[in-house]
């Protein structure tokens, strides 16, 4: 189906360049630590220690889980507001101009001001971490379905109307598969700025979660804990990335002539 | 004039532009030309004539500015099915579908069920020459190879006129004499009325029944016309070709050279 089909030899040579590539990060992050040997820079052999004493503990585990509940719900949220919108926008020019001045002006607010808010209306609890992770996730959601959307060639939706498709077809079977590698990038990004949102509001406020882990390790001194919760925060944001890069990938080949 | 001899008809169509300086631009003016309903019309022009113009009204994209235009007794008034239109740019073909699911698009659109379509579909994409191919995408074909999955496309549809903008332009010379070839085939087997824009007299004789000369625009019209009185068999290296060359070419050269000033 897809154009390039990789071989196994490539595959495996594909993973071992990555596992080398890591291996290299953790060697310098090695060697730094050797030469600017400090208390407040622990090696990476002392910080995966702590991780897994963490981990047996279970602190590691709920404050993981917790964050990324938090993330999911509000991505979802996002996105199930930020497609249907961004699809409407980028086919009515109507809605678009209707809408715009919302987009455009609250998509220069960023999610870390507005933890302030959230925190004074939805309180501390979970519902303002959902909220301004939908909030981050929405608008560029939006504009990249849109974008995704108007980006259609009109050669698209001209050679579906003399095949005698209706409007609502040409909706559902050429706009929405065209848009499709553009709606995938948004949630691309938008799950980045997920990252960094969940992380500054849990600092702020919040019991538990990576943030809160970050900040109790800050406030008490606890240099391991904090590399323990920085370290995650990379790996759990890399493994997320790359679910959507094979999704973009597959449905790129599938979809489009360039990703 | 048998009602067959205008299936399509264009009576006095004018289109205008408004360019952004705020004047009015007609691309075409009062053009009138009426085409056969198994004619195979190709409408030869210097660039900026306005034939894609024609072809847009024709095809319900664009109404007129003024004039009427009338397909089989009915005012067009919008695109329609009867209407197929093959693009220029390879665009317009569906890259996350494969070639047969891009074929059978409009009897999808029309609900027919699954395996009448499917049957059909590769009877068309046998008959453009992609036997075989049903199952790879647009990405993986070459540029004739998408443009003949844009011929079996619209020709599984049923259509009762074939509107084709320069099809053949982007590809190379070999593949377009093989397309060009491979049409004409198609057409003395389907008899179409087939509206084909060019600017290449070479390509208008080996496929027209008629040929139709623009002036060079603004407010472009037709000329003239040619009727190539040539066999089934063309051969651009024969006399008579070579003669209705010559016609053609007299005919349109002050345009192109007027379309350069």
């Amino acid at each position: 189906m897809i154009m390039s089909k990789k071989s196994r030899n490539e595959k495996i040579r594909e993973y071992a360049t990555y596992a080398l590539g890591f291996a290299a990060m953790f060697a310098t992050w090695h060697l730094l630590t050797k030469a600017f040997p400090s208390v407040l820079f622990p090696t990476p052999t002392a910080v995966i220690a702590k991780a897994i004493e963490l981990a047996q503990t279970g602190a590691l585990w709920e404050n993981l889980g917790v964050s990324l509940g938090r993330i999911f719900s509000g991505f979802l949220v996002g996105v199930s507001i930020g497609i249907p919108v961004g699809l409407i926008m980028g086919n009515f020019h109507f809605m678009r101009r209707l809408l715009e001045p919302f987009t455009e002006f609250l998509r220069f607010i960023p999610s870390v001001a507005m933890i302030t808010v959230a925190v004074i209306w939805f309180g501390i609890g979970e519902f303002s971490k959902v909220f301004l992770i939908a909030y981050t996730t929405v608008f560029i959601v939006i504009i990249s379905t849109a974008a995704g959307v108007m980006s259609i060639h009109i050669d698209k939706i001209r050679a579906a109307q003399t095949l005698g498709a209706s409007r609502a077809q040409i909706f559902l079977f050429v706009s929405l598969p065209a848009a499709m590698p553009g709606i995938l990038t948004g949630l691309r990004v938008a799950m980045g700025n997920s990252f960094t949102t969940i992380v500054a509001a849990e600092m702020v406020a919040a019991d538990t979660g990576l943030g809160t882990m970050l900040w109790h390790g800050r406030l008490f001194m606890l240099i391991d804990q904090i590399f323990v919760a920085l370290l995650i925060l990379g790996l759990v944001g890399f493994l997320a990335d790359r679910v959507f890069r094979v999704a973009i990938r597959y449905f790129g080949g599938k979809y489009s002539a360039v990703i | 004039m048998s009602p067959a001899n205008d299936f399509v008809s264009f009576g006095n169509v004018t289109k205008t532009f408004r360019a952004i300086s705020g004047a009015d631009y007609h691309a075409i003016k009062d053009f009138k030309l009426d085409v056969g309903q198994h004619e195979f019309f190709c409408l030869l022009g210097p660039t900026g004539c306005g034939k894609t113009t024609v072809l847009n009204i024709l095809a319900g994209f664009e109404p007129p500015s003024a004039g009427s235009i009338v397909v089989n007794g009915q005012p067009v008034t919008g695109t329609g099915a009867d209407r197929a239109v093959i693009f220029q740019s390879q665009d317009s073909l569906y890259p996350w579908l494969s070639a047969i699911e891009n074929v059978e698009f409009g009897l999808r659109m029309a609900g027919m069920p699954k395996a009448r379509r499917r049957a059909r579909a590769a009877e068309y994409l046998k008959l453009v020459g992609l036997a075989g191919q049903e199952h790879k995408h647009p990405n993986e074909l070459s540029g004739g190879m998408k443009q003949r999955i844009q011929i079996a496309r619209v020709l599984a549809n049923n259509p009762k006129i074939l509107l084709m903008d320069e099809p053949f332009a982007a590809l190379d010379a070999q593949t377009r004499a093989l397309m060009q070839q491979q049409l004409r085939r198609i057409w003395l087997q389907e008899k179409l009325c087939v509206l084909f824009i060019t600017h290449d007299i070479d390509e208008a004789l080996t496929l027209g029944t008629r040929v139709g000369v623009m002036r060079a625009g603004p407010a472009s019209a037709l000329k003239g016309i040619v009727d190539v009185e040539l066999g089934e068999e063309r051969d651009r290296t024969q006399q008579d070709f070579v003669d209705h060359y010559r016609r053609v070419y007299e005919m349109i050269k002050e345009e192109v050279l007027r379309a350069h000033q």
